[in-house]
């Protein structure tokens, strides 16, 4: 007993020990791994192991034609499936040169934006839940179903749709999407208030989220931390304004940036950019033009042999789409550069020195979807 | 037991009528009523197929009314484990691991088209099991990709009709595993 005592505290400190978070861990928001080295309670290193759903869809996607690949690109990131598909059929139309009508463009636009906002209502709602709110998973999915009762209706599908498609969408609107979509954008302006007053005046959230993590300007260009994170640290990245696409360079929205770099500014710009996606829905869904759902396409598509790159603002950050064609109807590589995988690449870096409870918030404010990293 | 019998409720109490003593009956219906009106959820979700999942444990579907009641993060507190996405190959071990760790008796609702059969990449994917049936037995196989709330509230539906016809008597005939 004596010895017990006797023990020296301080050589419990300096030892070095490692602790396995995940594959299966309800913070990791999927099959991340991370060892993490301790001291104490201080995260001293940290190794993402990744591969835990590797499902080698840049491999099979030498197999497919290309609108096979945008079934592929919906299961890589699952909450952005509209603008992975997008982007996919971005670069076939570049590819091949083909004029798109109007109106698909403004519907693309208005897929895109509801996306975004269930994907960062879906985010929010899984961070309240990793700092312990129970509240907030309620609150965020309540809304999130009324976003996907509008897709169940137009699309088919709840949320992964494959609405995109070569040329234009699958299948034009439901004549009840305009009235849907307004009655959520009135519905969602009030309710977003109310996660407002949920966390982001909360004197315990404010306490562990702010000051925790910090990502300096320049280490988010180095790592390549692009979208919200990215923006978080004051690095202006989006690709809406940078390479705007369809209709973002007709309307009106303001990038929002935050200067602190810290996990609690991460938070506010993805808050932010809910009421900017709220804006550019607003501005557009009135005016719809009329005309066809879809361009002419070719029954096969075949793109010219040659490179092509691609690049959306997915609800992530910034997803690049390499694709080299040897004139076949199928991609001789294709290469996706998804924003998850960077930005988890920056977690060892902010986590170092802070506690083990703060990796929990810091890797719930990068938004890291598992399959996006693996692919 | 044929699945046309399987889905008729009137065959069902026949059958549980017809075998076994009257006591051991009234014990068999204690344990699984119980049973199969508090089955707890591991939180496991590999991909697309557990955001459906979250969805169903969520405002509009609640399945706590159906006695799902929390998602527990430990294996050895839950009773069963929704395989909710792709399994590769390099997580296969670690799913049998969880399914060891967790205590009798246990369930497994393969949740979408992934963990039926490998779902769309069946063909041309070197990383992915074909099945998660290869890996551990499987109680409910429930298609779809991903399958709708309503439709896992129906594979629960299903895995507390088939733990209704559990006897602790007869293991070996009602395919109890401990």
């Amino acid at each position: 007993m004596k010895e017990i005592i006797n023990l020296p505290v301080s050589k419990i400190d300096e030892e070095e020990y490692h602790i396995n978070m995940g594959p299966q861990h309800p913070s990791t928001h999927g099959v991340l791994r991370l060892v993490v080295s301790l001291q104490g309670e201080i995260v001293k290193n940290l190794k993402p192991h990744c591969g835990y759903i590797h499902r080698g869809i840049e491999k099979m996607c030498e197999k497919d034609t290309y609108p096979q690949i945008i079934h592929l690109t919906d299961r890589i990131d699952y909450l952005s499936s509209h603008i992975s598909n997008h982007a996919v059929c971005l670069l076939v139309e570049k590819a091949l040169e083909i004029e798109i009508p109007e109106r698909v463009q403004y519907i693309r636009t208005i897929m895109d934006e509801l996306t975004r906002i269930q994907s960062h209502q879906l985010w929010w709602s899984s961070f309240g839940m990793d700092l312990g709110g129970l509240t907030c998973f309620f609150y965020g999915l309540r809304d999130r179903e009324m976003i996907l009762d509008i897709w169940e209706e137009t699309t088919g599908s709840r949320f992964l749709q494959s609405y995109n498609c070569p040329g234009g969408v699958m299948q034009d609107i439901h004549p009840n999407f305009q009235k849907k979509v307004h009655a959520f954008l009135k519905t969602f302006k009030k309710k977003i208030k109310d996660y407002d007053r949920i966390l982001s005046g909360n004197v315990i959230f404010e306490n562990r989220s702010q000051g925790v993590g910090i990502l300096s300007k320049e280490d988010a260009i180095s790592y390549g931390v692009t979208g919200p994170s990215g923006r978080g640290s004051g690095w202006s990245c989006d690709v809406r304004k940078t390479e705007p696409y369809s209709m973002y360079s007709k309307v009106q929205f303001n990038e929002v940036l935050r200067y602190e770099c810290d996990t609690y500014s991460r938070y506010m710009v993805r808050m932010q950019e809910m009421h900017e996606s709220m804006n550019i829905i607003e501005q557009l869904i009135d005016n719809i033009p009329a005309g066809d759902h879809s361009a002419k396409m070719k029954a096969v598509i075949k793109l010219p042999a040659g490179e092509y790159f691609q690049q959306v603002e997915s609800a992530r950050g910034e997803l690049g789409l390499y694709v080299v064609s040897d004139g076949n109807k199928t991609p001789y590589r294709m290469k996706f550069r998804t924003p998850s995988f960077s930005n988890l690449s920056v977690l060892d870096h902010i986590s170092r020195d802070m506690k083990i409870a703060d990796l929990v918030a810091i890797g719930a404010s990068l938004d890291l979807v598992i399959p996006d990293i693996d692919r | 037991m044929k699945e046309k019998d399987f889905r008729d409720n009137e065959t069902l109490e026949l059958f549980k009528k017809s075998g076994g003593n009257v006591l051991m009956t009234s014990i068999d219906a204690v344990i699984d009523w119980g049973r199969s009106n508090s089955i707890w959820p591991l939180t496991f979700a590999t991909s697309c197929c557990g955001i459906e999942m979250m969805a169903t444990g969520a405002s509009r579907h609640d399945f706590a009314r159906f006695g799902i009641e929390v998602y527990r993060a430990s294996p050895r507190q839950a009773d069963v484990i929704v395989v909710a996405g792709t399994i590769v190959n390099k997580m296969a071990p670690v799913l049998k691991r969880l399914y060891d760790q967790m205590s009798e008796p246990r369930y497994v609702i393969a949740m979408g088209a992934c963990a039926v059969s490998g779902g769309p990449f069946y063909y041309n994917s070197y990383h992915v099991v074909r099945g998660v049936d290869h890996v551990i037995p499987v109680d409910v196989y429930l298609p779809g990709c991903p399958p709708r709330p309503e439709a896992l509230l129906y594979g629960i539906m299903q895995l507390q009709r088939k733990i209704k016809l559990e006897s602790i008597t007869r293991p070996e005939q009602t395919g109890i595993r401990g």
